[in-house]
């Protein structure tokens, strides 16, 4: 039993952010005009996705006590690289696909290599970076245009068997593929630990470098895949600032109601699509409560202050004020 | 090993080492034999921590050699001189707070299965070594962040020992143990000693050193002064090496010691039940039913102008939520308490230091609740008295500069300069400073929580003349400290806590180590062995 209670302990963020998209989500489907069907399942599933790849990404960046305010850029980056190299054969596109991860996972490794040899903080080496690669972006793609292989876009953002919607499957993927190894090996412990205390880590000779390095590089990585499922999609890659800015925006939030602390140590990436899926789900409620799309940024303002505000409650219970501070 | 007993496999000869202009190790020596445990004793400042963080890899040395096993090396980092078999076991910073026990005492090599931590085996091997190091109460999978201090330092050994290491260094590891983890640590080192382990070992506590050593090293302003067998010099020749001057009474003459003598020859009750006898008739700080969560139950005392009152008990029964609570950090606390006989209820720190009440509290930890260390001397100084020197908010630089240099000068607080950041200075000198910037507001009542832990013998020296003097000068001095030696040598009275309750007061001549060892275990008198300090 004290394993479970434990278990709960180190969950708690995570399930808060589960319960949350549940009883957002529910409401929705209660309230959804036509009939239910798998392609609603889909749609909300595409939509989702996308958000919850830039914040797992956010999320690991976040565990080590950082932040990747460039995160969106690089999304926009993939994009634009994308509708360029994803076309042609089976061959090509596949080959289009590994170039896109790359480069993506290039642009995490560049924020690491800065922010640990260059020594310089998080916060501003990624507006700087972030800047570059919209520049690159727009470089790439000065109008929106070009295409995508869409056979495989179709095959994407379609279903699996008729019900699943592929997108998901992907992202399990990627939880499967990304996080589970890196939060079991001993470089996502040293990342976790780099996060909570990283003098502590120093001292108990943890791999204090290349775990940040490793956060950096897969969150590039992620948000790469981000940028491909944007591709395909939207067909088009677009160097849109506007959209980087919320990407990058939204994964913060969606971070911070899934639970993971923006101190560093405390969280996980699990929490962070969680709440990506909640924070999607507020435009889908506004939807199908025929809300005019204009209120949108107001509402997703109002449930991230009450997310953090629930997640805060826990203070009152403190009897010890000095704890506040911790 | 036991063929390396005679001679040493590990020694440094010539190691140097500056910060900038400062020379923390000069030309030291050290030679480490397996099977012996190894006092270095030494002030703070004296290089014990840069030679030991040498030897642990943290720094590296300026010159100088070291050789293990006849071959010369040298280590990069902590992982390094892990991988050759020396791991140190720190009094602070190296366990993280978010991660588990197991997680921690596995930080930097955990059990494997396929290429991925594998936690079942790594919860079983933490609980094998906990065992080994005499905690087999905490659970492996308890945060760190939510243990008492005490259980965090025993985390902190099970970890060094999960290296399984040929030197083991303990560096003031026992600083915030409780009386029974220190009997059952030195057992544990003792075992680790028989099964051919070199331990060298750093504290400020004596008994314990002579409780283990085997051999000592003495050190002082970064050189090496002697090596000796433990037991052949005197304590008096130990401090006298360490300070480099004659030593002398430890602890300032207690102020009322020939009063309270006379009332307690007979009675020693006598004063407590009718303070009105001996003692002026309201006391400053008087608090009754204190009740706070399940810590505190049902606290009563009186504290006098001029009294020095102790706290004593093992740690954590209580000792340092009485004094959040008389200080206004605790919420949701019952009882009264009353100040120059009139109730108050303390809301917060703002409140407890307004000039109605007066109250200072010198915190646990200095480097997170005393002082912002990358802030000045000055700065620090100004914080707790910036309303007394500034004038419609905005700071009189004349004025702060007076105070500051006054404080500096009466506490005799060693810095290059006032604008050095605070962190620069040694040990000793941080806990100065966060005594001298209550002072600066005059407090009638003074909360110490443990003020002396890990500085050295010097300063602790300086601060109990100091406390002495304030309260001959009718300051009234709350006073916890985890070594009895202290309660014993500067407390009037001391009131022993267990399990949040007062358990017994103790005053005058009544103050031995063995009451207070006795009580503070809830124990009659007589179970406690008076040679060793240690409950049976």
């Amino acid at each position: 039993m004290s394993g479970l209670r434990y278990w709960y302990a180190e969950n708690r963020g995570t399930t808060f952010a589960f319960c949350l998209f549940v009883l957002m989500f529910a409401i929705y489907l209660f309230n959804y005009p036509s009939s239910l069907s798998a392609n609603v399942f889909q749609t909300a599933a595409n939509k989702a996705v996308l958000l919850a790849l830039v914040s797992m990404a956010q999320a690991l960046v976040v565990l080590t006590a950082g932040i990747d305010l460039s995160i969106g850029m690089t999304l926009v980056l993939t994009n634009c690289l994308g509708s360029w190299i994803v076309t042609g054969d089976g061959l090509h596109s596949a080959l289009g696909i590994v170039g896109v991860l790359v480069a993506g996972a290039l642009c995490g490794a560049l924020n690491g290599i800065i922010i640990i040899y260059g020594r310089l903080q998080p916060i501003v080496t990624t507006i700087a970076t972030g800047a570059v690669f919209y520049g690159l972006a727009l470089l790439l793609r000065p109008v929106p245009g070009g295409s995508i292989n869409e056979d495989l876009a179709d095959a994407l953002t379609g279903k699996v068997a008729g019900v699943v919607p592929a997108s998901l499957l992907i992202l399990l993927a990627a939880v499967l593929i990304v996080w589970v190894p890196f939060k079991r090996s001993t470089i996502g412990r040293a990342a976790y630990a780099t996060g909570s205390s990283e003098a502590a880590a120093f001292l108990s000779g943890m791999p204090i470098r290349r775990a940040k390095f490793a956060s950096y590089m897969l969150a590039g990585l992620l948000a790469a895949l981000g940028g491909l499922f944007l591709t395909f999609f939207t067909d088009t890659g677009e160097a849109s600032l506007g959209s980087a800015n919320s990407y990058t925006l939204f994964s913060i939030a969606a971070v911070v109601i899934g639970g993971v602390s923006l101190l560093g140590g405390k969280g996980s990436a699990i929490g962070a699509i969680f709440g990506a899926f909640a924070f999607r789900s507020i435009g889908d409620l506004l939807f199908v409560f025929n809300v005019d799309a204009l209120w949108q940024p107001l509402f997703q303002g109002v449930i991230l202050l009450l997310a953090v505000a629930i997640g805060a409650c826990g203070l009152f219970r403190v009897r010890n004020r000095l704890e506040w501070f911790q | 090993m036991q063929q390396h007993g005679e001679q040493p496999f590990f020694q440094m000869s010539g190691v140097s080492k500056s910060y900038g202009g400062a020379v923390a190790l000069d030309r030291a020596e050290l030679a480490v034999r397996s099977g012996r445990i190894h006092a270095i004793l030494g002030e703070n400042g004296a290089g014990k921590s840069t030679l030991l963080k040498v030897m642990s890899g943290v720094v590296q040395p300026d010159e100088g050699t070291m050789q293990l096993d006849g071959r010369q090396v040298s280590f990069a980092s902590p992982a390094e001189a892990n991988a050759a078999g020396i791991v140190c076991v720190y009094q602070e910073l190296s366990l993280i707070p978010d991660l588990s026990v197991a997680d921690n005492i596995f930080a930097s090599n955990p059990p494997r299965r396929f290429g991925m931590i594998d936690r079942r085996a790594q919860r079983r091997q933490a609980e094998a070594v906990l065992a080994r190091a005499g905690a087999a109460d905490i659970n492996p999978l308890a945060k760190v962040r939510d243990l008492p201090l005490s259980r965090q330092q025993m985390v902190e050994l099970a970890k060094g020992l999960a290296h399984e290491p040929r030197i083991l260094i303990l560096d003031e590891a026992t600083s915030a143990l409780t009386a029974a983890d220190v009997a059952r640590v030195i057992d544990v080192l003792k075992r680790l000693r028989a099964e051919g382990l070199a331990l060298l070992f750093i504290s400020h506590r004596m008994h314990e050193v002579k409780a283990l050593a085997d051999e000592c090293t003495v050190y002082r302003n970064g050189r090496h002064v002697m090596s000796f067998e433990a037991g052949t010099r005197s304590d008096t020749e130990v401090i006298e090496m360490m300070i480099g001057r004659k030593y002398q009474h430890a602890f300032p003459a207690k102020q009322s010691a020939a009063r309270s003598a006379d009332n307690l020859a007979d009675n020693p009750a006598a004063a407590l039940a009718d303070p009105s006898a001996s003692r002026p008739a309201t006391p400053v700080l008087a608090c009754r039913d204190l009740a706070w969560n399940d810590t505190l139950q049902g606290i009563g005392f009186s504290l006098q102008r001029g009294e020095i009152l102790g706290l004593g008990g093992l740690d954590g029964q209580g000792q340092r939520e009485l004094l959040l609570a008389l200080f206004g950090v605790l919420r949701g606390c019952a009882g009264t308490i009353e100040i120059d006989g009139k109730a108050v209820s303390i809301s917060s720190p703002v409140a407890a230091r307004a000039n109605r009440i007066g109250m200072a509290l010198i915190p646990e930890d200095r480097k997170t609740e005393g002082l912002m260390l990358p802030m000045s001397v000055r700065e620090n100084l100004s914080f707790a008295a910036l309303d007394r020197m500034s004038s419609a908010g905005i700071i009189d630089r004349d004025r702060q500069q007076r105070l500051v240099e006054r404080m500096m000068e009466l506490l005799a607080i060693k810095s290059f300069s006032v604008d050095a950041p605070v962190g620069s200075l040694s040990g000793g000198n941080q806990q100065k400073v966060v005594i001298a910037k209550w002072l600066i507001r005059q407090p009638r009542i003074l909360l110490l929580s443990d003020p002396t832990r890990g500085i050295d013998v010097g300063t602790k020296q300086e601060i109990y003349q100091l406390l002495r003097r304030l309260a001959d000068e009718g300051a009234a001095i709350l006073f916890y400290s985890t070594d009895y030696d202290e309660l014993i040598g500067c407390c009037d009275r001391v009131l022993v806590l267990y399990e949040g309750k007062i358990k017994k007061e103790l005053a005058g001549p009544e103050i031995t180590e063995q009451n207070l060892i006795a009580s503070a275990l809830d124990l009659p008198v007589g179970q406690v062995s008076p040679s060793t300090g240690v409950a049976l």
